[in-house]
């Protein structure tokens, strides 16, 4: 039934295995952080972190340790800078994180350039900014699991205050939540998820996988349980049609030039955010008085 | 350094420092740094997509620029939508990497595009670029008096009769061209740095909209020419520098206003 999309071999390949594994385990990790992300509305914390995290990662390459490392350790110190100017001031917060995340490009530019010039390696910069699935390790899939299962456990543990701070900072803190330390803790459990979709769609895409699906399911569901359940699903099911698509690319072109896994993820997360927007307007038009649950373009934390 | 074949690099620089300056003044004072990160990565996929079928770069450059902010301009019209752009800027992102995988596997041509190649420019596009350049200039010159108008007090130039929404679009329009003579030489990662650094530290250190506009477009041009001759020197890419100069600079000019209100409170005490 499936033929014209499944390609002869795709589930005999062992790439291809590692690579559903790996991008379904990262989309429901993603999920998780990102519905709190886009509550927040640290969309743009978010983006800021990949920037950092692609230095960090092209920092490890050149060092000759694992991306995966790289991409988290940069992700780490970048959310600690972060933390650093965001309680100074709020005015020309947006300033500063932006003078921060272009010395971070710089850094990564400089990263790259020496990777590419001194090793024999090639398609570093591909690898690094635009990901590149299919050359996950399997033994690379045990610390992906790994550090899921701790994102999510700590998100498991903070996920009450979190979500109350989140809605509502007044009430959390009148509720004697710590709103300065749940907040650092989440940029970290932020920057770490970001990191292993950096592995999957690359450090400068992985802004697409955080916050599409969980935006998309805000859209459609008011309760904050079945949001997260439709984000798992619809990140899972952008990632695995990215696979197999890109898969089946290889194909489409006479050239045998394959297209990336990350431009189809993207596309899907796109594809999924308009249609979700659409049957919200369409939705709204049908019950114009009904009010809207969850508020999830609101600015609550980050600009 | 001074060589025949640098001649491009000094002058497409010089210009776009220029240029870059005095826009970027203009996206620091309007809050526009959303724009001006989206922008770039949109002129990315255009000269990806221009390599991918033979076209002139500068062509596929300046088209998608001016798309983007386009399309930047009409959604932030309707809706303030942080989540929106960032998926139309990951988007935009993904389609460049898609041209060039189609194109080619050459390396370099990626690395140069995202960060920058002082000899991004071509001795037959320098006409161009320089005819492109003045044009933005005179624009932002004849828009002077109500783009700050409009920056500082919105309301009160609404009351006045100014279309707030036109000059909004014009003044997106001439950032999107001056991002696309911008990305070739200090690359789509980092035109966001060249127009947020100096001018973040412009206005840091001068209040008044005119001396700050000189400092700007002073302090852009010190940070690209300080770039190529670091990148010619020791080889590597323009945009490490560009990134880092911005960032010390704003760093600077932050301590020493920081150095200075102490001053002033000692002499009020």
């Amino acid at each position: 039934m499936l033929d014209w999309l499944i390609e002869p071999g795709l589930f005999a390949n062992h790439s291809v295995d590692n690579a559903l594994a790996v991008g379904a385990v990262v989309a429901v990790v993603s999920a998780v952080v990102g519905i709190f992300t886009v509550l927040r509305g640290q969309s743009f914390a978010g983006h800021a972190l990949t920037d950092v995290a692609t230095a960090g990662g092209a920092g490890a390459f050149l060092a000759g340790v694992a991306p995966l490392a790289g991409f988290i350790g940069g992700g780490v110190v970048g959310a600690a800078a972060m933390d650093v100017i965001g309680v100074q001031r709020v005015k020309g917060r947006d300033i500063a994180t932006g003078v921060v995340l272009g010395a971070a490009m710089g850094l990564a530019a400089l990263f790259l350039y020496l990777s590419t010039t001194h090793s024999s390696a090639t398609g570093t910069t591909q690898l690094i900014l635009f990901g590149s699935i299919f050359t996950v390790q399997s033994s690379t899939l045990p610390e992906v699991f790994v550090l899921s299962v701790a994102v999510l456990v700590v998100v498991a543990i903070i996920g009450r205050p979190l979500l109350l701070s989140s809605v509502s900072t007044e009430l959390a803190f009148a509720k004697g939540v710590r709103l300065r330390a749940v907040g650092f803790v989440f940029m970290v459990v932020l920057a770490v998820s970001v990191g292993l979709s950096a592995i999957v769609i690359g450090s400068i895409l992985s802004t697409a996988l955080l916050i599409g699906p969980p935006a998309s399911a805000l859209k459609v569901v008011g309760r904050f349980g079945t949001g997260v359940a439709v984000a798992m699903a619809l990140g899972v099911g952008a990632t695995v049609l990215g696979v197999v698509l890109a898969y089946d690319s290889f194909y489409w072109f006479p050239s045998h030039r394959g297209l990336p896994v990350s431009f189809f993820v993207v596309v899907a997360v796109v594809v999924e955010f308009a249609v979700a927007s659409a049957l919200q307007r369409w939705r709204h038009s049908r019950t114009p008085t009904r009010p809207r649950v969850a508020n999830a373009g609101d600015p609550i934390g980050w600009h | 350094m001074f060589s025949n074949y640098m001649a491009n690099a000094w002058i497409s620089g010089t210009i776009v420092a220029a240029l870059a300056g005095a826009v970027g003044f203009f996206v620091v004072l309007r809050g526009a740094s959303f724009p001006a990160h989206a922008i770039p990565n949109g002129a990315f996929a255009g000269a990806a997509g221009a390599t991918l079928v033979g076209v002139d770069p500068l062509f596929g450059l300046v088209s998608f620029a001016v798309l983007a902010a386009l399309g930047i301009g009409a959604t932030s019209r309707r809706t303030r939508n942080d989540v929106a752009t960032a998926l139309s800027l990951v988007l935009m992102l993904a389609l460049g990497a898609a041209f060039l995988t189609l194109s080619s596997d050459y390396e370099p041509a990626i690395n140069a595009l995202l960060f920058g190649e002082i000899l991004g420019v071509s001795a037959s596009e320098i006409l161009p670029v320089l005819a492109l350049g003045v044009l933005c200039l005179v624009a932002l010159v004849l828009l002077f008096r109500p783009l700050v108008f409009t920056s500082v007090a919105p309301e009160l130039a609404e009351a006045r009769g100014l279309n707030a929404t036109l000059i909004e679009t014009i003044f997106l329009v001439v950032l999107a061209l001056s991002t696309a003579l911008t990305v070739p030489v200090v690359g789509a990662l980092l035109t966001f740095s060249l127009m947020i650094g100096p001018p973040a530290a412009a206005r840091l250190l001068s209040s008044r909209p005119g001396r700050a506009i000189a400092l700007s477009v002073a302090l852009a041009l010190v940070t690209v020419w300080l770039s190529i001759a670091g990148s010619y020197t020791f080889n590597l890419p323009i945009g490490f520098f560009v990134g880092s100069i911005g960032a010390v600079m704003f760093l600077g000019a932050r301590l020493w206003g920081a150095q200075r209100a102490r001053r002033q409170q000692r002499v009020v005490a």
